[in-house]
């Protein structure tokens, strides 16, 4: 069973997404390691590393998303996780922007995937296994469908 | 005179002293106490037999005790090592289990052990490992390679293996491979961010009985004591759990919190769940123990005393005692060479007590948990970690600093929660109670057979203030 570490990062509150998000996961089998709100980002390699997780969710939905980010996937490297496939989603951003303009930026930082606000449950689900399956085959991430 | 239940005889084999408590098992009364040394280097049984000839002299004659049950933390106490994986997850669940098993930490790690930690481990020469990494189905490759280099090391002591349950086989049979003790039990955090730290502490408990009371030579004494059934902390600290949640239809205290002050350390149990005392408040961290110990190894009367005046600082000690800073400086000394020393005049009774304060005070600030403001956009977010005592309506107080003051409420106050601390979760208003008899170990090892008249004798000697 593959293991996924979920949660909001910062000084974010918004727990409903992230719950409902998790809740979806485990009923498709993943095993989730919660972390709730207000999770600082060390606390996502914590959980990472002792529960040997295959993917890190995280969730910012209250604007400040890409300040909170900065240096995440450093930290992964720092941990010997740096392989590990971590995915964003939520609000991540103030205002209206153009949504390429912002996957570019999350992408740049070293997520493997970021999603667009209201992103539902089903399509995150399909593209993980379509991601897990890519890795299964030594590739990084599936190919956009 | 109609039949009577008898009495019971409660041991304590100390580092320093053989204690003796004598209980009538009718209603819980002291009979009495006998001291002897601590004769643990030649032959434990002189002290009990001179313990013995002490509570024989107070009591005319020595009653046939109907049980005799002893604890120990004698031959430097159970000195242990805890290993981990992520050091505020795993290696921090392990540390707690083996305080909580009444432990003396010698050292902890985490991570993956290089080979200066294996040597460093092996120079600790501890009597028990307890080694964890991993919730189950987590991480199990540095637990199975921390448990290969410590079998394939020169350290022979037990090993407790509490970690992913995945790699417990592999880790066992590379102990067992190599001839060493080893016991295999739940993981301290089987699942991430739950604690489950009872087996491990059951575990350690029985390595205890089995084997540790033998190696340090306890066992000589065998034909004064029917049983060793735990190191003496355990017991504390089980007495402390039957004395909040009482038994049968006794009611117990309620939620509560002990302060042992001793010559080397300062000991802080709290029985209670640390759950947030004012509503919206988020709670962050590993969850709390609701039995829980911590040690604080730099606070000491005597032993340690150099510790309590670095970490309160010289002008609060002059302050809170009257005294000039050299003269705070110079009784630190006398005391550190002088440790069976018991402060005789003025200058020595107020030193002795802004030391106590102190002690007392930063033990149970590290003990209680803390509450942060974090700013979110909405506004400030109230951020818990460890344990709120805020409310527990209990503080019970021992050790020789209270025991021997005119004034040991003044002292014991020390722990209270302070208005220019608003984040540290100490108890606010509690009650405050002085085990002036010592008697919290007895109340624990009498628990095991008799947990009525154990807190029947906690009750009526652990009193009020
Ligand atoms: C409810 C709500 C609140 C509640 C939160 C209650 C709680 N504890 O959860 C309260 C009132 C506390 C609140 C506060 C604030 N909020 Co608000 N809030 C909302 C609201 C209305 C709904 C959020 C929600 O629950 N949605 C429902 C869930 C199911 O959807 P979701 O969170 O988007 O999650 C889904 C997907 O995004 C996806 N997903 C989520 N996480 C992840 C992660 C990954 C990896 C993936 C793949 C997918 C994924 O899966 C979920 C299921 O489909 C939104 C507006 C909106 N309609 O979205 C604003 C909104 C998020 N809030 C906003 C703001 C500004 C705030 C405040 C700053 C307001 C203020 N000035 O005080 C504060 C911030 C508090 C804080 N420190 O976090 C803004 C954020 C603006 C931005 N990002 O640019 C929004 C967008 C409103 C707006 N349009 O302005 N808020």
């Amino acid at each position: 069973m593959k293991t996924l570490v979920t949660g909001v990062i910062g000084s974010d509150t918004h727990i409903v997404g992230n719950r409902i998000l998790s809740m979806a996961l485990e009923k498709a089998g993943y095993k989730v390691v919660g972390l709730g709100a207000l999770t600082p980002a060390e606390d996502f390699v914590k959980a990472a590393i002792e529960t040997d997780a295959d993917a890190v969710m995280v969730s910012s939905l209250y604007g400040q998303g890409e300040l909170d980010v900065r240096g995440f996937r450093d930290l992964f490297i720092e941990a010997g996780l740096g392989d590990i496939m971590i995915y964003i989603g939520g609000n991540l951003v103030v205002g209206k922007q153009q949504w390429g303009d912002v996957e570019r930026r999350f992408l740049a930082m070293g997520f493997d995937r970021a999603f667009p606000p209201g992103t539902r449950t089903e399509i995150v689900i399909d593209t993980l296994a379509r991601d897990f399956a890519a890795r299964a085959a030594g590739k990084r991430i599936a190919d956009s469908p | 005179m109609s039949a009577t239940r008898g009495a019971a005889l409660l041991i304590d084999f100390g580092s320093t002293y053989t204690k003796l408590r004598a209980i009538d098992l009718d209603d819980g009364h002291l009979l009495g106490h006998g001291q002897g040394p601590s004769t643990v280097t030649t032959d434990v049984t002189i002290g009990v037999d001179l313990a013995l000839a002490d509570l024989g002299r107070r009591l005319g004659e020595l009653p046939a005790f109907r049980y005799r049950l002893a604890a120990s933390s004698a031959a430097g106490g159970l000195r242990m090592v805890t290993v981990g994986l992520v050091k505020e997850l795993t290696a921090e669940a392990a540390r707690r289990a083996a305080l909580g098993a009444g432990a003396k930490l010698v050292g902890t790690f985490a991570y993956r052990l290089t080979r200066a930690d294996v040597g460093a481990i092996c120079g600790l020469a501890p009597d028990i490992l307890l080694l964890a990494g991993g919730t189950d189905g987590g991480n199990a490759e540095v637990i199975t390679a921390n448990g290969r280099a410590l079998a394939a090391s020169p350290l022979g002591c037990p090993v407790v293996v509490a970690g992913n349950r995945a790699a417990a086989d592999a880790v066992q049979a590379a102990f067992a491979a190599a001839g060493k003790p080893v016991m295999v039990c739940g993981n301290v955090m089987p699942e991430f961010g739950v604690l489950d730290i009872e087996p491990a502490r059951a575990a350690i408990r029985q390595v205890f009985i089995d084997r540790i009371v033998h190696a340090k030579g306890i066992d000589k004494a065998q034909g004064r004591f029917d049983r060793v059934l735990m190191p003496t902390p355990t017991a504390v600290l089980e007495g402390a759990r039957l004395l909040a949640e009482g038994r049968g239809g006794l009611a117990g205290l309620g939620p509560l919190l002990v302060v042992d002050i001793g010559g080397a350390t300062t000991d802080v149990h709290s029985i209670c769940d640390g759950r947030p005392s004012a509503p919206e408040v988020v709670v962050h961290g590993l969850p709390e123990p609701y039995a829980k110990r911590t040690v604080e190894g730099d606070l000491g009367m005597r032993h340690n005393i150099q510790g309590i005046v670095e970490v309160a600082g010289l002008e609060r000690l002059a302050r809170e005692s009257g005294l000039e800073p050299e003269r705070i400086r110079a009784l630190a000394e006398r005391f550190a060479r002088d440790v069976e020393r018991v402060p005789e005049t003025a200058a020595e009774v107020a030193f002795d007590r802004a030391l106590a304060r102190a002690a007392i005070e930063v033990a149970v600030r590290r003990h209680a948990g803390e509450v942060k403001t974090v700013f979110s956009a909405t506004g400030p977010v109230l951020v818990q970690t460890g344990k709120d005592l805020s409310d527990l309506p209990c503080v019970i107080g021992t050790g020789g600093a209270l025991v021997h003051s005119p004034n040991p409420a003044g002292i014991l106050a020390a722990a209270l929660a302070s208005a220019d601390e608003p984040g540290s979760l100490r108890p606010r208003a509690p009650r405050l109670y002085l085990d002036r008899e010592y008697l919290l170990y007895a109340v624990g090892l009498l628990a095991e057979v008799e947990p009525e008249a154990a807190l029947n004798m906690a009750l009526r000697h652990i009193t009020l203030l």
